[in-house]
């Protein structure tokens, strides 16, 4: 069934090199349109009323003097939305529940979080829009809160959802929880495991939730149309599922929505949910304008979904001689306020680096009066892996290990039973942890206050549905239309490349675009590392079919057997066989001949990729510890990553160097901040800290390829893995430093200085 | 018949079954055999189940062939961010 391309070594001409990427000088000239540059004529802005309250039941909402005042031209409130059943429906290769969706984006019977959607209104003007949502009356009975995941799950803490009852636990509980679901992962046989280890180690540790830091806020302008028809342009990771999530909401056929993604300011599993698009739809078709939102940076924190904050245990078994018997963790992680935490995805990824014999992992979906949480690169990972990777660190120095041999003595490697399902095909772990040992950043000498930590990350890598279409024009130039979105990390040059290569052609005759929905057929969300794989490999299928049907157009014009003619070096060459000779054609001849010999010339891809190869990192960071501030300074940091095969080798070494930047920041700074009456404290980057271009140092990358057997250039993907390490490579590199392990996040001035002085007050 | 194995956290939905031997020839085929068998697994298959055949990880792939001695085992869907 499968049509994959499978990995062939070949000698590459263009793969593997470093041209500039097509959107490169609209981005440095400012001529690049993001989500807020787009307008048409006779738009309104439209502005969403949000939540004041942690959590309160929603007793009555007044538009009418919001709709009296000159200029606002529509409203919309839950009266505008239809209900949706509270069950999983399939919609754009995601399986959702809409009833939360549809409360999510306009609450119903209750506000669950500070920010919350209860209105959205359209009018002539911003003062005017934000005028009306001082018009709208709300009342409201309010009700007590939780934003503790551990406060969350215990019994008598306030309910989110009074109809929510634990799943995955047998018998079903009797009453309702705001843990939604458990599940558990796991092998072997744990109470022998820990009984055969010598050492064990149990600890536990907290996280914050931390947002994707994305710099372009949420904006789309959506314009209905008299005849039923909507267009929609927006700032998305994924405008096919944008569209049929919005379809869904406003029961409206699929084809009828037309989305034009724009360009996008980052994303980083931010941008793979909607919020204002159904909004900006629905008050366009009540108004019969176009109508523009773009949210605010408060907005952005107070409405859109961070990762989740945590509480991690973790228990590591193990013989002195460094074999690990046993490992267990438990996960409780918040998902906001509706369920659908990736909780699964780090239950998965929390120990699979490691060949374990006896393993169990438990994880908790804990609703809690926060934003429901969104995906951010390597969705949940980062943080078992900060509880995990501390312990592996603290069990080498407690055996006198080097923290590198000791995983290398437990290294999953190829045919490594996962505790999740399958076992692992060909993986780079062992080689991506033999060049950070052999790396001189490793030996490099250390100063005083300084200290040294290492960690590794695992992620999955994905497929999915993806589509594109390559085109030959009249010149010969080609122009490649995808389905995948690119979220600027530089893949739009990364799939032309790859079609360059197969043609045989310069890169620069390649011009890729990303198509509008109503271009290509459906395409999944550029999401878990799947785009240079599975966009990368229709591509190629694509490239194929068109060599394939130049051949044949050749066979005709030259009168000679289709097998005669081979596709070399760019151009329709005789066959080495010597079926027949003919005067080679080149793609430009082929082209201009194309019109008068049978029509145009294209490929096209539609496909479900299957095959995606886990990737792993080991990440070296040295820092240096104020003792008299609690400031931590990364003063080198090298990250190590097998990939696969690099396409554009500068724009992996940018994913690579840019997940250990938002790692680095997760570590040391960042955190939502509520107060005691559950509102956020800090919805903008003064009060909530991302790393900025002075407080990191270079970051060194070194790139391992192990291919991938299952994709034509031995692809695997690299964006989610290098946002893994950081926060437990950070960890230890504080404790290599200072002796104290941190294990509660952010590692910011004040914890760190109360750590160091418990510490001096413990030592008397 | 194939040799199919279930993710530990499927067990509340099959009784605690997590091993069992099928006459399927595709995903489709394993997902309706399997839902008649254990009907609280039925919206978990349709919520997003993935399986490995032989190692080999498939996601959405229904009509994909599963061999008289295939190896199959069910775990959740991997997304991403």
């Amino acid at each position: 069934m499968s049509t994959m391309l499978k990995y062939q070594e070949k000698e590459l001409k263009i793969v593997g090199t470093r041209p500039l990427r097509p959107d490169g000088v609209d981005k440095v000239t400012g001529r690049a349109r993001f989500g807020a540059d787009y307008n048409l004529p006779g738009q309104l802005i439209g502005k969403v009323l949000r939540s004041p309250h942690a959590h309160a039941r929603i007793k009555s909402i007044d538009t009418s003097a919001a709709l009296a005042l000159p200029g606002v031209k529509a409203v919309v409130t839950r009266e505008d939305f239809a209900e949706m059943p509270d069950e999983m429906a399939a919609v754009g290769e995601l399986m959702i529940n809409f009833r939360d969706v549809t409360r999510n984006m306009m609450a119903r019977e209750k506000v669950l979080y500070d920010g919350h959607p209860l209105a959205a209104v359209a009018a002539v003007s911003e003062s005017v829009a934000r005028a009306a949502l001082a018009l709208i009356k709300v009342e409201y009975e309010i009700l007590p809160h939780v934003i503790d995941v551990v406060a969350a799950m215990k019994a008598g803490a306030p309910l989110l959802n009074e109809k929510q009852y634990t799943a995955g636990v047998k018998p079903k509980p009797d009453h309702p929880s705001n843990v939604a679901k458990r599940l558990e992962y796991g092998h072997g046989d744990l109470a022998a495991g820990f009984k055969q280890a010598e050492v064990i180690i149990e600890r536990e540790f907290n996280t914050k939730p931390v947002h994707q830091g994305y710099i372009e806020p949420q904006a789309c302008l959506a314009s209905y149309s008299a005849d039923g028809q909507a267009e929609l342009w927006t700032s998305t990771q994924g405008h096919f599922v944008f569209r049929a999530q919005c379809a869904k909401v406003l029961q409206m056929e699929v084809s009828r929505i037309r989305v034009t993604p724009t360009e996008i300011g980052g994303g980083f599993g931010g941008k793979n949910n909607i919020y204002n698009e159904p909004l900006a739809i629905a008050l366009s078709r009540k108004s019969n304008r176009p109508v523009k939102m773009v949210t605010t940076r408060e907005e952005v924190f107070r409405g859109t979904g961070p990762t989740p904050g945590a509480n991690v245990k973790v228990k590591i078994g193990c013989t002195r001689d460094g074999k690990i018997t046993a490992a267990e963790a438990e996960l409780n992680f918040q998902a906001g306020a509706f369920p659908g935490s990736p909780v699964n995805q780090a239950s998965m990824c929390a120990f699979t680096r490691y060949d374990l014999a006896n393993v169990r992992v438990v994880g908790h979906d804990v609703t809690v009066n926060r934003p429901k949480v969104a995906a951010y690169r390597a969705p949940g990972a980062p943080i078992a892996v900060f509880g995990v990777e501390s312990v592996i660190d603290e069990m080498a120095k407690k055996l006198g290990m080097d923290p590198i041999d000791f995983r290398l003595k437990n290294a999953a490697k190829e045919g490594t039973q996962t505790y999740y399902g399958p076992k692992l095909g060909p993986v780079g772990y062992v080689q991506t942890l033999e060049a950070a040992r052999a790396h001189p950043h490793y030996r490099a000498p250390l100063g005083p206050n300084q200290g040294r930590g290492v960690a590794t990350g695992f992620w999955f890598n994905i497929g999915n549905e993806t589509t594109c279409s390559l085109n030959l024009q009249e010149d010969g130039t080609l122009t490649l239309m995808l389905g995948t979105i690119d979220v600027a990390g530089g893949s739009r040059a990364s799939m032309a490349m790859m079609v360059a290569e197969e043609l045989g052609v310069e890169f620069e005759r390649v011009r890729p675009i990303v198509g509008d929905t109503s271009s290509l057929g459906f395409n999944f969300l550029t999401a878990g590392s799947r785009s240079t794989f599975a966009s990368g490999m229709a591509c190629v299928i694509a490239a194929r079919q068109m060599i394939e049907k130049l051949r044949q157009r050749v066979a005709k014009i030259r009168e000679v057997p289709a097998e005669a003619v081979a596709w070399k070096d760019g151009r329709a060459q005789p066959a080495d066989a010597g079926v027949a000779q003919f005067a080679p054609m080149t793609l430009a001849e082929i082209a201009r001949m194309g019109g008068k010999t049978g029509g145009t010339i294209a490929g096209h891809a539609e496909i479900n990729a299957q095959g995606a190869g886990p990737g792993f990192g080991a990440h070296i960071v040295d820092v240096e510890v104020d003792k008299q501030t609690g400031a931590v300074k990364i003063l080198r940091y090298t990250v190590v990553q097998d990939v696969g095969k690099a396409i554009h080798p500068a724009y992996v070494e940018g994913q690579m160097q840019g997940g250990a930047a938002q790692g680095i920041g997760w570590a040391l700074n960042e955190e939502y901040v509520y107060g005691d009456d559950g509102i956020l404290q800090n919805p903008g980057f003064l009060d909530y800290r991302i790393p900025v271009a002075s407080d990191l140092p270079r970051i060194d990358t070194v790139i391992v390829e192990v291919p991938n057997p299952n994709h034509p250039y031995g692809v695997r993907g690299c964006g989610e893995v290098p946002i893994i390490p950081p926060m437990a490579a950070i960890a230890n590199a504080i404790e290599n430093a200072t002796g104290l392990r941190l294990r509660e996040q952010p590692f910011s001035p004040p914890r760190v200085l109360k750590a160091i002085d418990d510490a001096a007050a413990a030592k008397g | 018949m194939a040799r199919i194995a279930l993710s530990s956290s499927l067990a509340p939905y099959t009784d605690g079954v997590l091993e069992l031997e099928l006459e399927v020839a595709n995903v489709r085929q394993l997902f309706q055999a399997l839902g008649e068998r254990y009907p609280e697994l039925r919206s978990h298959l349709e919520a997003g189940i993935a399986v490995a055949i032989d190692n080999e990880i498939y996601q959405d792939a229904l009509l994909q062939p599963i061999d008289r001695d295939s190896e199959v085992i069910l775990i959740t869907k991997i997304a991403g961010g």
